[in-house]
């Protein structure tokens, strides 16, 4: 009981930007709802995306309800825009919106990430739509959906207070270094999405908006601009960040989130910034890593800043 | 090398290419027509259309022919195609006490009105491999049709014992509108008995089957008779707002499945039996079945029984039934992850060097281990 099958392989005669303005309209009433109450979770009519769940179909319906034609998208995966996920989305909005895309975080007016926020400070009149895969926080501590509704409405958090503790009590740190929780504008603990706690800070008092769609769990929930945002902490053990020993090999930057490569059978590693935008950037400036002062170096270097 | 960690849309376009080549196989052997798939792989089909939540049998053939013949991936084709439809309302509830029989049994009565209706099934065969299909080319004669017709009456069994009070009745409520639609609306717990039968009916087959084998044997309480299965066409009618009576739009083949329960009554009711439902399309009696005890042992909360198992719990049944989205939520972990493992990486090196220098300093040690997986 369908329309006719599209012929060859075109797409299906699809809506600007794949979701119908019905659909659209529903999600921007749960995004403005969001936007009111940040940091909770709105339940949302989530759509089967032609792209699989957990890859992403959260924000991507978000995107695709804000997207238009005079927007600039730029999407990565695990900072970079070259990854295979971040290719496949790019592509999809290429190809349903008829979208400019671009790899500069500085350019974009729409950046919609998997488990990273750009090095590159954003500004005013950005919007960074994060892919959620687990909206609750509080699920590792309870599994139902029914009572962590609840200890939301309460603000019963202290079940994740006294987890952060027992980390402590045990490791002597706090064992989370990614989905690290947030405290926003005071009032909801919020899942920041599986960006490392490195990234954490960089949510706060940010004048960009910042969207985060969960496809399968069929919820949304933003923080707006200028909004407090706080890793969830104790007086006497304040929130830490990553730290490296070394700057990136090839731009030499010392304030970025650093990548692990493994380079020979031996396990010997370099590290290298996980947004590559920022570390190509940073090369172009003249900034060079300890890898790029050597001959392999520089030819690593050359095949990673080649044609696009 | 760092290159390596590029994913390059080179890379990514050609694994379209591969895909299709794999799909193709051997061009020396014919290629598959979705004809062939929709007629000899009914069953097949049958199941992409359930959890693909869409009756199209010519639109599941071409799915299992993209998708390899992988169920799932069909499936999760269909509903990426479905979810872009318009929706132009709502059917009347479906007459099964109308349905052209193909098949009807009953495993509650050795013979009732209407009688027992074998039909195309493997119930009944050895299954013993028939070397004689990998041969070539067999015209199947058709059978004569039976000198007898049938009944022109097939009550469905749980309506013989309603009669007589034995069955508890399932009356819709009084302001009964439009039934919830899980593809359109956030499901919220406790979810109503509607949203739990459409959430079963698309959910996983091999799901559903381990559940309902597990209320068998003991992780759950029911111990279900098959009241009733039976398997055909039926109307769907509809009622347009410019006509205001219902017209007939087309037969669907279903196969519906009602489960009797014995139940020993509470405060408020009478010992009574009661019902778990099952409804499918096209032919698929095992998940028919599987969902009808599945949808029992749901009931359990409304009759005042503990949920104590896995196939009692709502939550844990309706968030994890539907394969697309189990499918696709485990195999993200493909996707690259490896700034948390980065992160991981960072913490558990620490920890180690801290116990190092603990253990060269003074004795005593915490024990460290390690918890939470990827996201």
């Amino acid at each position: 009981m369908t329309g006719q099958i599209p012929s060859g392989d075109a797409m299906p005669t699809v809506n600007y930007a794949y979701l119908d303005e019905q659909t659209k309209r529903m999600i921007r009433r749960a995004l403005l709802k969001a936007v009111a109450v940040p940091g909770y979770q709105v339940p949302f009519g989530s759509r089967e995306m032609p792209l699989a769940r957990g890859w992403g179909t959260g924000g991507i319906q978000v995107t695709a309800s804000i997207i238009g034609p005079d927007d600039k998208l730029k999407v990565i995966d695990q900072g970079s825009d070259d990854t295979t996920n971040a290719v496949s989305i790019r592509r999809f909005f290429a190809r349903v919106a008829n979208v400019e895309t671009t790899e500069a975080t500085g350019e974009a007016t729409i950046i919609q990430t998997r488990h990273r926020v750009p090095e590159h400070p954003l500004t005013a009149g950005q919007i960074l739509v994060y892919q959620v895969p687990q909206p609750e926080p509080l699920r590792k501590l309870e599994p139902s959906e029914l009572e962590t509704r609840k200890m939301h409405a309460w603000a019963e958090y202290g079940l994740m207070h006294v987890r952060l503790y027992e980390d402590i009590a045990r490791f002597g740190h706090v064992a989370t270094t990614y989905s690290y929780p947030v405290l926003v504008n005071g009032r909801h603990v919020m899942s920041p999405s599986p960006i490392p706690k490195f990234d954490n800070p960089k949510m706060g008092q940010s004048p960009a908006l910042q969207l985060f769609g969960a496809g399968r769990e069929k919820r949304i929930y933003a923080i707006p601009p200028w909004t407090e945002v706080k890793s969830l902490d104790f007086e006497d053990r304040p929130f830490e960040v990553q730290r490296w020993d070394e700057p990136c090999a090839l731009c030499g930057a010392a304030d970025s989130y650093l990548d692990e490569v493994i380079i020979d059978d031996a396990g010997g590693h370099m590290f290298v910034c996980s947004d590559s935008h920022y570390c190509e950037e940073r090369r172009k400036a003249g900034h060079a890593g300890a890898m790029l002062a050597t001959s392999t170096g520089g030819k690593l270097a050359a095949s990673n800043g080649g044609d696009r | 090398m760092y290159v390596a960690v590029k994913g390059g849309e080179a890379a990514i376009l050609a694994t379209h290419d591969l895909l299709a080549e794999a799909r193709r196989g051997d061009n020396a052997v014919p290629e598959l027509s979705t004809d062939q798939i929709r007629e000899q792989l009914g069953l097949a089909v049958a199941r992409v259309m359930n959890e693909g939540s869409l009756y199209d049998p010519r639109l599941a053939a071409l799915a299992l022919k993209q998708a390899q013949g992988d169920a799932i991936e069909a499936a999760f084709l269909i509903r990426a195609w479905r979810t872009t439809l318009a929706r132009f309302g709502s059917s009347l509830p479906l007459d099964t006490a109308q349905m052209a029989i193909r098949r009807r049994v009953s495993a509650t009565y050795k013979d009732l009105p209407g009688g027992q209706v074998l039909g195309p099934t493997y119930d009944y065969t050895h299954r013993l491999l028939d070397f004689s299909l990998a041969a070539d080319a067999s015209e199947i004669p058709c059978r004569p049709p039976s000198s007898e017709p049938l009944a022109g009456s097939m009550p469905r069994v749980p309506d013989i014992l309603g009669r007589e009070g034995l069955m508890e009745s399932e009356v819709p409520p009084a302001d009964d509108g439009r039934p919830f639609d899980l593809t359109r609306d956030p499901v919220s717990f406790p979810a109503g008995r509607d949203v739990r039968l459409q959430s079963l009916a698309r959910g996983d087959e091999g799901f559903l089957l381990g559940l309902a084998y597990s209320v068998q044997r003991g992780f759950g309480g029911n111990h279900p008779f098959a009241g009733e299965i039976r398997m055909g066409e039926v109307a769907v009618e509809i009622v347009p707002d410019e006509l205001g009576f219902a017209i007939d739009i087309g037969d669907i083949t279903v196969t519906e499945c009602q489960m009797v329960n014995q139940f020993t009554g509470s405060a408020d009711q009478p010992p009574q039996f009661t019902r778990g439902y099952g409804l499918v399309f096209g032919h698929a009696e095992r998940k028919a079945m599987s969902m009808s005890i599945v949808d029992r042992a749901l009931k359990g909360s409304e009759l005042g029984e503990a949920a104590r198992y896995p196939a009692q719990q709502e939550e844990f049944v309706l968030y994890h039934a539907d394969n697309v989205e189990a499918a696709g939520f485990v195999e993200h972990l493909k996707l690259p992850h490896y700034v948390d493992f980065q992160g991981e990486l960072e913490l558990i090196r620490k920890l180690r060097r801290e116990l190092e220098e603990q253990r060269a300093g003074r004795s005593s040690t915490p024990h460290v281990e390690k918890k939470e997986g990827a996201e």
